[in-house]
């Protein structure tokens, strides 16, 4: 039992996919300058690795190790097509929103790496739990990230007001900086500083 | 003509460099920038991959998926736009599929440093970006090779920039938690700001 807990939990602090393995580093920079879109993305991710994780591995097998990438990049295609057309039939307005996004989760390195590195080795059930995990470590850098870039660079939380701005008569100055992208790598690198702050065994020796 | 061209090079290489500027590609380039050497053979690699991929999708795109280019067939209504995405990363990976087999087999070396890094090129960001730009901006066969081997280009030279400034950084006292990974995002972050000067150059 303990076995498949560490498996969906490790991710998250002890082995994250962006702290840690530097995977999915593009869309990080790319979704976050809101928190809405920021979560809509986590979702799809979720689903997406899960499920190519699930698949992968389920013919880990058959697959002749010369053209594996062709088939995992196949997968991982159709996955994100299947997204993206359910998130244009249920949430339509959310998917104008990301419709450039959803298509950049096939080059989310995340969901190949995984496939590469877990799912190829490993049985379906423990892949899919690894996909879940993995997703979750993502998704909390993710929502971290566009928390602080939302809050400090508009004053707003999900569009509603926090901090009242000045051009409508309130008293906070918002922050362009935190709208562009160069300040996702700077907090990136902070929470980073943090997590390897409070787990010391992450450290690296140059 | 040349002029044309010349200018549609320094533009990809500079004022829209695919790492600094766009941020498409980070996991390599963030990952493989800790020598020169390797960062030196990845860039070699991008350019390679990038040359090769952009004007083959350009000219899938132009020739079979456009709407109306099958009408030498018969079929000038079918638009096949739709499946674009797909058909690029399948051109994409089998391309990386052979540079990887040709690695493996004549250069040993370059392929076991560069690992899990070059079946990642597949998932680079910049690779399938280059390829949708040029979709986007309607580049006829000529501009789509300049601009695949600029753009390539532009990644390269920021990947060995970042890979010499770590290399420097080895000989400064980072605090414990910022080594690393830490620190180099934060040095991207810096460059990233410098590169933003270029964006309002117009050639």
């Amino acid at each position: 039992m303990k076995k498949y807990k560490d498996v969906l939990f490790d991710p998250i602090f002890n082995n994250n996919p962006i702290a840690l393995q530097i995977l999915g580093i593009c869309s990080a920079l790319a979704v976050t300058a809101k928190l809405e879109p920021s979560i809509v993305m986590s979702l799809a991710v979720v689903f997406v690795l899960a499920f190519s994780n699930l698949s992968v591995s389920l013919i880990r097998k058959h697959i002749p190790s010369s053209i594996r990438i062709l088939v995992e990049m196949t997968i991982i295609a159709s996955l994100v097509i299947v997204a993206d057309q359910l998130i244009k039939a249920f949430a339509f307005d959310v998917s104008k929103q990301l419709s450039v996004y959803v298509g950049l989760i096939i080059t989310n390195c995340i969901i190949m790496g995984r496939a590469e590195a877990y799912a190829m080795q490993n049985p379906p059930g423990m892949s899919f739990l690894d996909g879940i995990g993995n997703a979750a470590g993502y998704s909390f850098v993710l929502l971290f990230v566009a928390f602080f870039r939302e809050l400090f660079g508009s004053g707003k939380l999900l569009g509603y007001s926090i901090f009242t701005i000045n051009t409508e008569g309130g008293w906070y100055v918002p922050n362009g900086l935190f709208l562009l992208s160069p300040s996702a790598f700077i907090l990136i690198g902070l929470l980073i500083w943090a997590i390897r702050s409070w787990k010391p065994e992450q450290v690296e020796e140059d | 003509m040349l002029e044309h061209y010349l200018s549609l090079f320094v533009k990809s290489v500079f004022v829209e460099n695919m790492a600094l500027a766009f941020f498409l590609g980070m996991c390599t380039f963030l990952a493989v920038s800790k020598r020169v050497d390797t960062a030196i053979g990845l860039g070699i690699a991008v350019i390679v991959v990038q040359t090769i991929t952009v004007p083959v999708n350009n000219l899938i795109y132009n020739n079979v998926l456009r709407e109306g280019a099958l009408s030498w067939i018969g079929l000038g209504g079918a638009d096949f736009t739709f499946l674009g995405l797909i058909t690029y990363i399948g051109v994409i990976a089998a391309m990386v599929q052979i540079l990887e087999m040709t690695l493996d087999k004549y250069v040993p070396a370059l392929y076991n440093s560069l690992g899990i890094f070059l079946p990642l090129i597949t998932v680079n960001c910049a690779i399938l970006g280059g390829t949708l730009f040029m979709v986007e901006r309607d580049y006829v066969f000529g501009e789509s090779v300049v601009f695949g081997l600029g753009s390539g280009t532009g990644f390269a030279l920021a990947i060995i920039a970042l890979a010499g400034i770590r290399e420097k950084m080895r000989y400064s006292n980072v605090p414990p938690g910022l080594r690393g990974l830490g620190i180099t995002f934060i040095t991207v972050g810096l460059m990233a700001i410098a590169f933003m000067l270029f964006s309002g150059i117009q050639l």
